[in-house]
């Protein structure tokens, strides 16, 4: 339903869709992103569910940042997908909700993905200081070399053992 | 963050900074929050989290379906089955499979009797966070006879694992149905218990009304859900919007508060237990026979005596178990209404044995990211009490 408000909106924005067991997908790309953003906010689409993102490792651009909403009054949900390039940030939506302020930190956490304008971008979860991004497809399970307790020597470099 | 406080304390002398946790009685769990005060008023507060996260999404992406569950359980640990409902779940629905109705309600008893172990913990230990110490006593055995029922179920008290993909572990055993039975009755005495010593207490008022209150657009803006959403006036409930596990038969009411704050909070887990009790009498009385797994021999394993007797069972019992199952290509978002909220997970197959990715969204995360709003202006003491009444569980929150 609401994905035909925003075709009639803002046409071309919705670059890809799909349809999966009942779950509404779009994708929309990073410049059109504030627009459709807005239009779901105005459309009612008012509980930011949950910010997270995928790493197709092998793909161009490589990182997808998934965005679930929910529309209280209609009970719709929407999956919105905004692909990005390893080091392009994607705008932040901690203006327009408050619960991104976190999701968006996280996720600059684990996956190293920056966000344009967040007010507080510091990692939330791994400290400071941690050697890379944790949920990044290259980054070893076991942490690599800088989690290994004996003959630790090389730094974290690039998620390849040293 | 130690040197950031150092540096500010040694900026304004007449400000305090307190360090709360990472082990401190009232942090549930290890969180950590740096709280800076003028006076008894708090001016700052930076929560540090992450003390307890165990890297569940990544060791997620090494582990086939199956072997997921065992994680699940160690997220909200006080309410496991609930979780491991929702893993199912969200597996099931990739797959695209119904499971039995049998497994259904004892999903929906299973998850309402630990609704009702996760709502204690939250209100007892909220009290005694804040200084009623009895009102715990009085529920804890409650809670215990809930963790004994779980163990007959599943064998374990905490750590249940009690589903599987395409349905449950093990079907009820002897003994499980009069048992809950009782405890029915003795929950809804001790819960009249509970509210006899809190609901009417002038000094539980003092310590809850008022504080943490929070409007109903500012909760959705905040990604609230479950009891702290609908004790600020929203009436969210997935059991009731979006249906799962046959909720749409069971007769059930959503309590739903009015400003927001504790002492409304406890009143919604109060009617929140209540209404669960109504929920499992109704399961008992139409629990039906019937299979408790899936019939699909590409998702359920076959039963052990012919496993260790019939070589195609054998052989079946090996290829689920190290080639897994068919997993469509595809992503899924399947949530479900837990104790603290809607617990979702987000999972992308390629199609392989193990989840490409898996993500769990943790009610209590955008719940928790609010604190500082919550108690900024306030005292140090309502600190405690807010925190106590968002039910923050570190195992969820850091995962």
């Amino acid at each position: 339903m609401v994905i035909e408000h925003i075709d009639a909106q803002l046409p071309g924005a919705i670059t890809d869709r799909h349809a999966f067991r009942g779950d509404q997908t779009i994708v929309v790309a990073r410049a059109n992103f504030m627009a459709v953003v807005e239009l779901l906010h105005r459309e009612g689409f008012q509980l930011l569910v949950d910010i997270t993102a995928v790493d197709w490792l092998e793909r161009q651009p490589r990182f997808d940042v998934v965005y679930h909403w929910l529309n209280l009054a209609s009970q719709e949900r929407l999956r919105v997908k905004v692909p990005v390039a390893d080091g392009e940030a994607v705008p932040t939506l901690a203006g327009l909700f408050k619960t991104a302020n976190w999701f968006e930190r996280e996720v600059f956490d684990l996956f190293g993905i920056p966000f344009e304008g967040h007010p507080d971008l510091r990692r939330l979860i791994t400290w400071d200081d941690f050697p890379g991004h944790a949920l990044r497809k290259d980054f070893p399970l076991d942490g690599g070399d800088a989690f290994c307790m004996e003959g630790c020597t090389a730094p974290y470099n690039n998620g390849e053992r040293a | 963050m130690d040197s950031i406080a150092l540096s500010r304390q040694q900026l304004d002398g007449d400000k305090m900074i307190i360090n709360l946790g990472p082990s401190h009685p009232t942090t549930h769990g290890t969180l950590r929050i740096v709280l800076e005060l003028e006076g008894e008023t708090i001016t700052k507060a930076t929560p540090e989290i992450g003390y307890l996260h165990r890297g569940v999404e990544k060791l997620g992406e090494s582990l086939s379906y199956q072997q997921f569950i065992p994680l699940t359980d160690r997220l909200n640990y006080c309410s496991a089955i609930m979780n491991n409902v929702g893993y199912a779940g969200a597996v099931e629905k990739l797959l695209g499979i119904q499971i039995p109705k049998r497994a259904q309600q004892i999903r929906v008893l299973m998850s309402e009797l630990s609704r009702v172990a996760d709502h204690i913990v939250c209100v007892g230990v909220n009290a005694v966070d804040i200084g009623a110490f009895t009102a715990f006593l009085y529920l804890f055995k409650q809670r215990e006879t809930v963790y004994d029922l779980f163990e007959m179920a599943a064998g374990q008290r905490l750590h249940t694992s009690f589903t599987r993909i395409g349905g449950v572990f093990r079907d009820l055993p002897e003994g499980f149905v009069p048992l809950a039975e009782r405890w029915l009755v003795e929950c809804e005495a001790a819960i009249d218990e509970l509210e006899r010593l809190l609901t009417r207490n002038p000094i539980w008022h003092d310590r809850t009304r008022g504080v943490g209150i929070i409007s109903a657009e500012d909760a959705v803006n905040w990604g609230y859900t479950g009891p702290c959403l609908r004790a600020a006036g929203v009436p969210q409930d997935l059991r009731k919007a979006q249906p799962y596990l046959g909720y749409e038969t069971y007769d059930f009411d959503i309590p739903v508060g009015t400003t927001g704050d504790v002492f409304d909070r406890y009143l919604v887990r109060v009617e929140e237990m209540r209404q669960s009790l109504r929920i499992i009498r109704q399961v008992l009385d139409r629990l039906e026979p019937g299979p408790v797994m899936v019939d699909d021999p590409k998702v359920a394993l076959p039963p052990k005596e012919k496993v260790y007797t019939r070589m195609e069972s054998l052989i079946h019992h090996f290829k689920l178990i190290m080639h897994g199952m068919e997993m469509p290509v595809g992503e899924v978002y399947s949530a479900t209404e837990a104790a603290n909220g809607e617990l979702g997970f987000y999972i992308v197959s390629d199609g392989g044995k193990n989840p490409y990715r898996i993500r769990v969204r943790p009610p209590c995360l955008p719940i928790f990211s609010s604190f500082e709003d919550q108690v900024k202006g306030g005292l140090l003491a309502d600190a405690v009490a807010v925190l106590g009444a968002m039910n923050i569980i570190a195992g969820e929150l850091d995962r």
